[in-house]
């Protein structure tokens, strides 16, 4: 949409960083007072891990959800202006999407609101995705692993990053709620200023800032942020009356879950903070001009979950310093065993589709190969996790690691040890079904709205 | 001498993605970010060596307004894959907390 340069103000309320964590009652009632054009929050991430989008499994519990959207969806009814949710049910699946309007039309019922509900899925379809990358219609992003059309037809859930074009076309049609698969964060919060016509610069520098909701502000909690986007910038605060946004805290954010702080890539273009000024308004605001945006060429980020079959977990403990001293080869001599017999039992190698992997907490489990100091404490953790095509399977493997381990002899003692502390009985814990990440690729020479499919109904209606 | 951790206000890492992971050192006052950047410790070179990465995949930027330092480069493992060890990768940055600066 043109920027015709006579574009009023508009005010967006972020309630919170991620629907469901919740926000502080007294922020809630303070931007209802303040009157934002708009209500709008994000309902997932790829950030806690693979399993979300490829089980389609919430981060989120219903009561959570449905505690914050109730108290979302009588705001936005009370002020008669647009509630936009974003990357419903985590991983923004279908299925995530119809999850947060069947607990929207369980609120509406019991509390008499009706509204227009806009719902807006962009789960892809593995096939037709394969055909386009063997068209070459699909691009990788730095960091991508390597794919083949396979990949795309093997993924469990495949989801696109719609921008701000379908929640705009939703706006326009009159929805009152909008919840959509996955999307981009910032374009939750960036499709009505830009329809109102202000400039993408200050619209996306803002959006990108309030997506978090009150992190980038005084306080960590999960609270909300106000913030008014004009011709020149955007002014941004705190919803709590004892939370401050200073410029220090407001550039900072920009570094947030960000590879690069200056040049933020969304779907129609790049965002540039370079020249970026930050100052302080008054006590609690900070005002924020100069970010530019360049259009380029429209692409749709995709998001894929392939299996990797299903997980049993063994968690033990061991103290005898002359097993510590001894951990590599130690381990290194079982695991030649359990390959041995991983092949008798179940037929399959081990380190193909049956994997085992192991932990040594206290010495370099968490930094792995990168440990600077791998120097085992007096006592370490050790976590067995065994990946194979079957529950069934990993749980039989894992029941023979678990019980050779603990037995598995050092030339020090003389006689049967037992050298691993279990916590539990059984000692192994299936985890289920477990998905890799496999798409890091773009969808290019693609409509905005090409990838989208949307749905309205008009929810709590007598 | 003082080391990084003790001149920061906030040393994090943090995926960027399931694919990256990024790094922020975070100061409390211009002077301590212009100590900490005129000493010019955290460099490609010292991250593409403590983490195992070509420095061609390297970003590192200086950024004055946020005070901060910050560098980013591709995970060597996708977040989640088995054998992941850290999901969020909220704790690689330890090896920054004992730079001499």
């Amino acid at each position: 949409m043109a920027f015709d340069g006579e574009a009023g103000p508009v005010k967006v309320f972020a309630p919170t960083g991620a629907l469901g964590m919740g926000f502080l009652d007294a922020s809630l009632a303070r931007a209802i007072e303040w009157q934002p054009d708009v209500i709008a929050c994000d309902a997932g991430s790829t950030d806690s891990g693979p399993s979300h989008l490829g089980g389609a499994i919430p981060k989120m519990s219903d009561a959570a959800i449905y505690r914050d959207l109730s108290r979302l969806l009588k705001a936005r009814d009370q002020l008669g202006v647009p509630l936009i949710i974003g990357s419903c049910g985590t991983a923004g699946t279908d299925s995530g999407v119809d999850w947060t309007a069947d607990i929207a039309r369980r609120i509406a019922s019991e509390t008499g609101l009706t509204f227009k509900l806009t719902c807006i899925y962009s789960e892809q379809d593995g096939a037709q995705l394969a055909e386009r990358w063997a068209a070459g219609g699909i691009a990788p992003l730095p960091g991508a692993p390597d794919v083949t059309a396979e990949t795309f037809r093997g993924c469990d859930h495949v989801v696109a990053m719609m921008g701000a074009e379908p929640i705009q076309a939703a706006l326009t049609d009159g929805a009152d709620v909008i919840l959509t698969g996955r999307a981009s964060d910032t374009a939750l919060f960036a499709a009505l200023p830009l329809m109102r016509g202000l400039p993408p610069g200050p619209v996306w520098h803002c959006a990108k800032t309030i997506e978090c909701g009150a992190v980038c502000s005084s306080v960590s909690r999960a609270d909300g942020m106000l913030a008014v986007i004009d011709e020149t910038g955007f002014s941004i605060e705190p919803a709590a009356d004892d939370a401050i946004a200073t410029p220090l805290g407001i550039a900072a954010h920009t570094l947030y879950e960000n590879a690069d702080p200056f040049l933020i890539r969304e779907p129609a273009g790049t965002l540039d903070t370079t020249a970026a000024r930050y100052t302080q308004l008054d006590a609690r605001t900070t005002r924020v001009e100069g970010s530019t945006f360049r259009h380029e060429p429209y692409t749709l980020k995709l998001e894929g979950a392939v299996p990797v079959g299903y997980q049993t977990v063994v968690i033990g403990g061991i103290r005898d310093p002359l097993i510590i001293k001894q951990l590599d080869p130690w381990f290194a001599e079982m695991r030649a065993f359990f390959a041995e017999r991983a092949e008798e039992l179940t037929g399959l190698k081990l380190g193909d589709r049956l994997l085992l992997d192991i932990k040594i907490y206290g010495r370099d489990a968490v930094m792995g190969d990168d440990e600077p100091a791998p120097v085992p404490a007096s006592e370490v953790g050790v976590m067995f996790t065994v990946t194979a095509p079957t529950q069934a399977i990993a749980n039989d493997t894992a029941r023979f690691v678990a019980h050779v381990a603990s037995h598995w002899p050092i030339a020090e003692w003389d006689g049967f040890i037992s050298g691993i502390a279990y916590p539990f009985s059984p000692p192994e814990i299936d985890r289920g079904k477990a998905w890799r990440f496999a798409l890091h690729h773009v969808v290019q020479d693609v409509d905005p709205l090409e990838l989208v499919r949307f749905k309205s109904e008009v929810v709590g209606a007598a | 001498m003082t080391r990084l951790a003790d001149l920061a206000k906030l040393i994090r890492s943090k995926n960027a993605g399931p694919f990256w992971v990024t790094f922020d050192i975070m100061f409390a006052t211009d002077t301590d970010y212009e100590r900490a950047a005129a000493a010019g410790v955290v460099t490609k070179a010292w991250v593409a060596e403590t983490y195992r990465v070509p420095e061609a995949d390297i970003i590192l930027v200086a950024h004055p307004n946020a005070r901060a330092i910050k560098f980013s480069f591709p995970r060597r493992s996708v977040q989640g894959d088995p054998g992941e060890s850290d999901m969020y990768s909220g704790q690689q940055y330890a090896p920054l907390m004992d730079l001499e600066i």
